[in-house]
């Protein structure tokens, strides 16, 4: 293995950014070295993805310098910043949905002649990108009918295509099942190998402390530490990154579960819909949490919106004994069921919309007074009494609820839908993009929603929390419940092998 | 940090400021530009004027607010106006009275309305693909009574409304002014309005919050059908006859209005009261041109740089907050 130098390639001193009175960063460092990849670990509203605009534009420090290959570095703009040799790979995808994967790969910078593009250059090109980077699609493909995992891989190589010196990774794996985020790690390996410096940022603890070889961790704006990985360990780094340790990290039941001998709210049985589910039969009681666990593709997410009103499932759904059958949404909220969606920001808030607007978005009706009139004291006092519980951190209920942090706007949601006092809620993925800070929040909301009676049905796809949060489990593989069983004891291993279905 | 940008951000601090800054400016230029030249201008009376001229873009606006607020757009309100002007028409030469043959035009128009937006949500077609299409059977229908020819409208109740005052203030400048009232608490303080809004801002996340978003759409059509009848009221009794060409092109000063007033295209983001200041200001321009005889080839030319003038304006002072 070549060992390369150990002069930093990108050198960030001391870097502050303000807008006005708000401070984003206090004071940052951080020293990348080559062929080493660097993780920036810190909670959502840390101030990474402010230090990543500084880094590929559009923003200018404040104070501080930075330095690419020991020479002051402040590009406009990321095609600017790649031309320096600076390469970043959004979380939020930046595909053209409509071309190509190969236009997308070489996009702003196709194989042309006179500005006229060659399709069999192009084709040429990406696909010898897509090889060497070990990808599993066709370069013809519209990125379009690709997966969204897929489309991250896809992402992932647009960022590679020109050599880069740094290539800064924003959470690549949020969207990856285990076997693609192999596929990730063996391309970060390679670039590793070539002396390319990896700035890497995830949430994933235990990948974090696999592929890293340096973690620095950063709060509320400003440095904390810069450890090696060797010198670390999960539990230590939490405590860097949240200022406080956090022993356990799910939250103990605040009541004893509902025992067995209690009525269920919510019963379904033998409830099927034709190529999304066959035969699913599952009940809830009140103050119980159900977890509802299956790979992608298991049926999980059909099953739950059958549950709220979305499409004409067969079999029976009953509510407190009584059989019900919603038509739409609206009929699923009338009846008590609120659903917590996977993806906020399309089917959760109105970004450019108020803190306020977004938390009374449900429970509109409710807090009207006659005629269709809305009351604006009201809702005010509504929704700062949920910004108190919920402890969601913002400036004020006036704020655009888009420029909130992650874990904040997650909150916003779960908010709008306690503003409907709900029997049985609904989680779809809950902490998906969350920091651990609020991920914790998000739990502790759980128990206590639980404990004042909530039935819940939580879905998640990190087993982890599942297994820690939920009293049963539901688990779906191949659009079939493959088994029902008590969460107490058991082993993510048991579950994993009913997801993937070795128990037929 | 200097003295002088303090000030302005000072300045650009006060919400209302900084929504109807650049309309607001844009304005007052206008009326400085026209009245220097012409002293006329400024008299109350020619106020008046402007606004009897503006009324029938003010009140179709009203309704297309609603529209793009959502999201859509709606290219059929000129032809509903011409259509709304035939239909009262035809109610009178059938011997009908004053107050049926308005509830009729209004039906008229909310059906017409309607069926933009069954056709839009239902069979999920683009609004403007619906609306450039029934743009053209709603225009092509007005002359289906007439073979083409104009009607003559000779009810007086009907052409008092275009020519009588009460209070001292003609009464299409007093219709004006309710509808906007209602149509800016609707808007701003009904559940309703809240809908639009949310609709309009993100379509999907509204749908799983229970908001029944084709049954909305459906209603926000109907209500651009009804506003555009009214405005199809106002003109004919101003013109004191049905024209087949009557309102034509006119859904394009209603949506000129709409976004001078700061409703967004994209949806989720706009008010009755930019709607009301860009009506205004598409008024100033046509009548202060009037004013000093400018050729009409050049009105279309000067209107055209003072919208884009105008947005520019807006959209600039919306960014400066960053």
């Amino acid at each position: 293995m070549t060992v390369w130098p150990n002069d930093p390639v990108l050198e960030i001193k001391d870097v502050a950014k303000t807008f006005g009175p708000v401070t984003a960063l206090k004071r940052m460092n951080l020293s990348v070295r080559p062929g080493r990849m660097h993780t920036l670990l810190g909670e959502n509203g840390a101030g990474k993805s402010t230090l990543m605009k500084i880094l590929v534009g559009p923003f200018q420090p404040t104070s501080g310098a930075i330095t690419l290959h020991g020479k002051p570095y402040a590009p406009k703009n990321p095609i600017e910043a790649k031309a320096l040799g600076l390469s970043i790979v959004f979380q939020e995808l930046s595909l053209c949905r409509n071309l190509s994967v190969a236009e997308n790969i070489l996009a702003t910078h196709e194989p042309n002649k006179f500005g006229f593009i060659r399709d069999r250059d192009l084709n040429a090109q990406s696909a010898q990108i897509v090889s060497e980077l070990g990808l599993p699609v066709n370069v013809r493909t519209k990125v379009g009918d690709l997966s969204i995992a897929q489309r991250q891989l896809v992402e992932i190589a647009k960022g590679l295509s020109r050599p880069a010196d740094v290539v800064i990774l924003d959470e690549p794996t949020s969207s990856l099942s285990d076997s693609e985020a192999e596929i990730l790690f063996t391309i970060i390996g390679r670039l590793k190998a070539k002396g390319t410096a990896i700035i890497y940022i995830s949430h994933r603890m235990e990948e974090i402390m696999r592929i890293s070889d340096d973690i620095t961790v950063i709060r509320d704006g400003s440095f904390v530490a810069t450890t090696e990985k060797q010198n670390t360990s999960i539990e230590g780094l939490i405590a860097l990154m949240v200022g406080r340790e956090m022993k356990d990290i799910y939250p103990p039941r605040l009541v004893e579960r509902p025992s067995s001998a209690v009525k269920p709210v919510l019963s379904v049985e033998n409830l099927s819909e034709t190529n999304k589910f066959d035969n699913v039969t599952l009940d809830i009681r009140p103050g119980e949490v159900v977890g509802l666990f299956g790979l992608i593709g298991s049926g999980r997410s059909d099953v739950m919106k059958a549950l709220f009103g979305f499409g004409q499932p067969r079999g029976t759904i009953r509510l407190n004994g009584e059989p019900v059958h919603f038509r739409s949404p609206a009929d699923a909220i009338r009846n008590g069921i609120a659903f917590v969606t996977e993806n906020r920001k399309e089917e959760g808030l109105v970004l450019q919309h108020s803190v306020e607007r977004n938390i009374n978005m449900v429970a509109l009706s409710r807090l009207a007074g006659g005629f269709g009139f809305t009351r604006p004291a009201r809702e005010r006092a509504s929704a700062k009494a949920e910004v108190l519980r919920l402890a969601i951190k913002t400036a004020s209920i006036e704020t655009p609820a888009g420029s909130l942090s992650g874990g904040n706007q997650q909150k916003i949601v779960i908010a709008k839908w306690l503003q409907t006092q709900p029997k049985i809620l609904i989680l779809d993925e809950p902490t998906r993009g969350v920091d651990v800070g609020a991920k914790f929040e998000i739990y502790r909301i759980i128990r206590e929603l639980a404990a004042a009676g909530t039935a819940i049905l939580m879905v998640s796809s990190e087993l982890p929390e599942v297994l820690g949060l939920s009293d049963r489990l539901v688990i779906m593989h191949n659009k079939r419940v493959a088994k029902t069983l008590d969460a107490q004891g058991v082993s993510p291993e048991t579950v994993m092998t009913y997801a993937a279905g070795m128990h037929q | 940090m200097t003295n002088s940008t303090e000030t302005k951000q000072a300045l650009l601090a006060s919400p209302l400021i900084r929504q109807y800054g650049g309309i607001v400016i844009s304005l007052i230029i206008l009326c400085v530009v026209f009245s220097s030249i012409s002293p006329r201008f400024l008299a109350f009376n020619n106020f008046m004027n402007i606004m009897q001229q503006v009324a029938v873009i003010a009140v179709a606006a009203y309704g297309m607010t609603y529209v793009i607020l959502l999201g859509d757009i709606d290219l059929s309100v000129g032809s509903i106006i011409a259509v709304a002007g035939m239909v009262a028409a035809q109610a009178f030469a059938m011997g009908f009275g004053f107050v049926p043959t308005v509830l009729i035009t209004l039906a008229a128009g909310a059906i017409m309305g309607g069926l933009n937006g069954v056709l839009s949500a239902k069979l999920m077609l683009p609004s403007f693909i619906v609306t450039v299409a029934t743009m053209g059977i709603y225009r092509g229908a007005v002359s289906l009574p007439t073979n083409g020819a104009p009607a003559s409208i000779e009810n007086e109740t009907w052409l008092a409304i275009g020519s009588e005052s009460w209070l001292g203030l003609p009464i299409i400048i007093w219709i004006v002014i309710a509808l906007f009232a209602i149509n800016h608490i609707v808007l701003s303080r009904t559940i309703f309005g809240r809908r639009a809004y949310l609709a309009g801002g993100n379509r999907e996340a509204a749908i799983y919050s229970g908001i029944r978003v084709d049954r909305l759409k459906i209603i926000i059509f109907m209500i651009s059908g009804v506003m555009a009848a009214v405005s199809g009221i106002l003109l004919s009794s101003r013109l004191s006859s049905a024209q087949t060409n009557a309102g034509m092109g006119y859904e394009l000063d209603a949506i000129a209005a709409v976004v001078l007033g700061g409703t967004s295209l994209a949806g989720g983001v706009g008010t009755m009261v930019g709607t009301i200041l860009g009506a205004l200001i598409i008024g100033v321009i046509n009548n202060g041109m009037n004013m000093l005889a400018v050729p009409y080839f050049y009105q279309l030319i000067f209107k055209g740089i003072v919208i884009l003038f105008a947005v520019w304006l807006d959209v600039r002072s919306k960014s400066m907050r960053t």
